[in-house]
């Protein structure tokens, strides 16, 4: 369903051009669970934005789900987005104005969907991370644990097929993190597309497949553990 | 997304900031109202103009000494001091057959005391016509009798407030009162009127016209009102009285002739005008408050920055967060309109209530005017806020960079 293919990114970063993404490219199948983890700079958050379609490669394709998007309009990059992509952030990014509820029917009220559907589908997600009785709370009432699985259920309330997951671990405690990690891996069993990058080792392990990265280049993929890397020829 | 959902978004906006919000709509409020009510002004002065000339009846005729300047020709032989219109130059032309009534003035201010009292007012010298001339009724007493047009005599009549304030609640028919140097007896007490032409009815008093002449010392008749015949042509009857004017006075046209319409038009133009221009000025407020709403917006588009990446991580297009902003700043001002509107209608009400004598009214171009000044002025400034919101790097903006 994701298909990367020679992906270069660069940034300019002063005077100096700065390759964040290099001749990356990736194939990831309806369902996969992937970690992604390399140490800091190495472009994870790059190429995380860039499956999400929140940034565009300067050269390569991206074909997701068979559509070519990089050369697709911003208009239908974003319609894309909001239809197949949920994004978990490492800060939560919930608006603060807004209650529990309505930060999770944002994403439908972006796309049009009436209210009262909203409200039905939004309590059905928020039961489903197990905070229903949190409905009418705003963000500052709660904890962090408890904003991240918010998080969660804003990003899987227009039913996705990718879930996208920028170190949603990092400002937690063990406990809480362990619990978004739950209800994380519970969605990726009933069929998401699960990809977390992170720094914790010990959850980067629990994802069937690992990437490292380095330096804007994939340096390995547990699933081609035996194929020869690209880095080789560069 | 639904235009209820974006009123409920935007909503709860200006609820979390509630000071910036009141502030612009303040700023709007103010700019809207003070279009209307200005405007209001301006149309009530021409209102008020067009009722006082109307109430003197559309067949009047102004007769003044002295030729109107702006219409050049060659100038007097004799001296520059022009002739005097006299009562005899009246009498003349009230012998024209189109002519209905003829009422000459003399105008001044004279003190008229009873006892100890003491009051400066406006005497008109005239004769029974200006009655029905100027449509003036007595509440009490009588008009000047019919001799007052030939003779000197020594009667007056009272406006009702000048009335009130030398006889109280007695009565005033048959007493005696000084005007100057004069002992007159009170022959009757005019209805109470408003102002006229900028001329109190109320506070005034009127004598026979050759006791005024005497008064003054003058035989120059400061105007002569002239009612029309129902059916009389009005350039023909001014040409008959430059015609009599001219053999009376020694071939000079030394008079103005103003007849009501083209007072009544030149003023009309004149204030319409003055609305206008009062108009755009008060426009200006509305873009000083479209540039405030520019500023705050940049502001607001800076601080909403994590919040915008979000939105558009969440599926929004650049063109609707454009759309959010825009919406943002035209729901701003139409709540703001709206608040002035209703200020300023509250405030017509108010006027009118208290001051009836002046009909404070807005023109009806006034409201949509001024809203639509205030909805073009917040659209344009938002322009430019709403675009930068629309065109941030949603993976910057996430990071509150950008
Ligand atoms: N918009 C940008 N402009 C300039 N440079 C950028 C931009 N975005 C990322 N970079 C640079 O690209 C490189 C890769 O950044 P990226 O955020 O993908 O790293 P990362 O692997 O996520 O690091 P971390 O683990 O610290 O989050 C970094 O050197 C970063 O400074
Ligand atoms: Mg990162």
């Amino acid at each position: 369903m994701i298909e990367l293919c020679d992906v270069n990114k660069t940034y300019q970063v002063g005077e100096s051009p700065l390759r964040a993404l290099r001749d990356v490219s990736l194939s990831v199948q309806k369902g996969e669970y992937l970690s992604v983890m390399g140490p800091s700079g190495s472009g994870k958050s790059t190429l995380l934005n860039m499956l999400g379609l929140l940034d565009r490669p300067d050269s390569g394709s991206y074909l997701l789900n068979g559509e070519k998007t990089e050369t697709l309009p911003e208009e239908q990059r974003a319609k894309l987005r909001g239809e197949h992509i949920g994004f978990i952030f490492q800060s939560f990014h919930l608006i603060n104005r807004l209650t529990t509820l309505e930060n999770i029917e944002l994403p439908m009220m972006l796309a049009g969907v009436a209210l009262k559907a909203r409200r039905k589908v939004a309590m059905a997600v928020l039961s489903q991370v197990g905070l229903a009785d949190w409905a009418q709370h705003r963000p500052n009432q709660l904890s962090g644990g408890q904003l991240q699985r918010v998080a969660i259920a804003r990003a899987i309330v227009m039913k996705p097929r990718i879930l996208l997951a920028d170190e949603p671990t990092g400002n937690l405690d063990q406990a809480s993190g362990q619990e978004v990690i739950e209800v994380l891996e519970n969605l990726n069993r009933e069929g998401i597309t699960l990809m977390i990058v992170t720094h914790d080792h010990n959850l980067g392990r629990r994802a069937k497949r690992q990437i490292r990265m380095v330096d804007g280049m994939i340096e390995t993929d547990s699933s081609t553990e035996h194929a020869p890397a690209r880095s080789d020829t560069l | 997304m639904h235009l209820p959902d974006q009123i409920r978004f935007n909503w709860q906006i200006f609820i979390r900031h509630r000071v910036r919000t009141g502030l612009l709509l303040l700023a709007v409020g103010l700019g809207v109202a003070s279009v209307i009510l200005l405007t209001s002004l301006g149309e009530g002065a021409r209102r008020y103009v067009d009722r006082e000339f109307s109430a003197l009846g559309n067949q009047l005729l102004i007769v003044l000494p002295g030729r109107k300047e702006t219409t050049g020709g060659s100038p007097p032989i004799y001296g520059t001091a022009p002739r005097d219109l006299t009562l005899e130059d009246a009498q003349a032309l009230s012998r024209i057959p189109s002519i209905k009534a003829v009422a000459p003035i003399i105008a001044g201010t004279v003190s008229v005391s009873v006892g100890s009292l003491s009051r400066e007012v406006i005497v008109l010298g005239s004769t029974p016509e200006i009655f029905q001339v100027r449509q003036l009724e007595v509440a009490q007493g009588k008009i000047l009798p019919d001799r007052t047009r030939t003779d000197a005599m020594a009667v007056c009549v009272l406006g009702s407030k000048l009335k009130q304030e030398l006889f109280g609640h007695g009565r005033a028919i048959g007493e005696w009162v000084r005007a100057g140097d004069r002992r007159m007896r009170v022959i009757g007490v005019l209805v109470e009127r408003g102002e006229s032409l900028g001329l109190d009815l109320r506070d005034m008093i009127i004598v026979p016209v050759r006791t005024a002449e005497q008064m003054f010392n003058t035989p120059g008749l400061f105007r002569v009102l002239i009612e029309l015949a129902g059916n009389a042509d009005f350039s023909r009857t001014e040409a008959k009285i430059m015609e009599i004017i001219r053999e009376r006075h020694e071939g000079d046209e030394d008079v103005t002739i103003i007849s009501q319409d083209s007072m009544l038009a030149a003023f009309d133009n004149i204030l319409t005008t003055l609305t206008l221009a009062i108009a755009a000025i008060a426009a200006i407020s509305l873009v000083v408050a479209g540039i405030l709403i520019m500023n705050l917006s940049l502001i607001s588009v800076s601080q909403r920055k994590r919040e915008i990446g979000l939105l558009k991580a969440l599926g929004a297009s650049s063109s609707q967060v454009r759309q959010l902003f825009l919406g943002e700043s035209l729901m701003l001002v139409s709540m703001g309109s709206l608040a002035g509107v209703i200020f300023s209608w509250a405030v017509v009400m108010v006027v009118a209530r208290l001051w009836p004598v002046f009909p404070l009214a807005a023109p009806w171009w006034s409201i949509p005017a001024a809203v639509g000044t205030a909805l073009i002025s917040g659209l344009v400034f938002s322009l430019l806020p709403a675009r930068r919101a629309a065109a941030l790097d949603p993976v910057l903006a996430l990071r509150g960079e950008a």
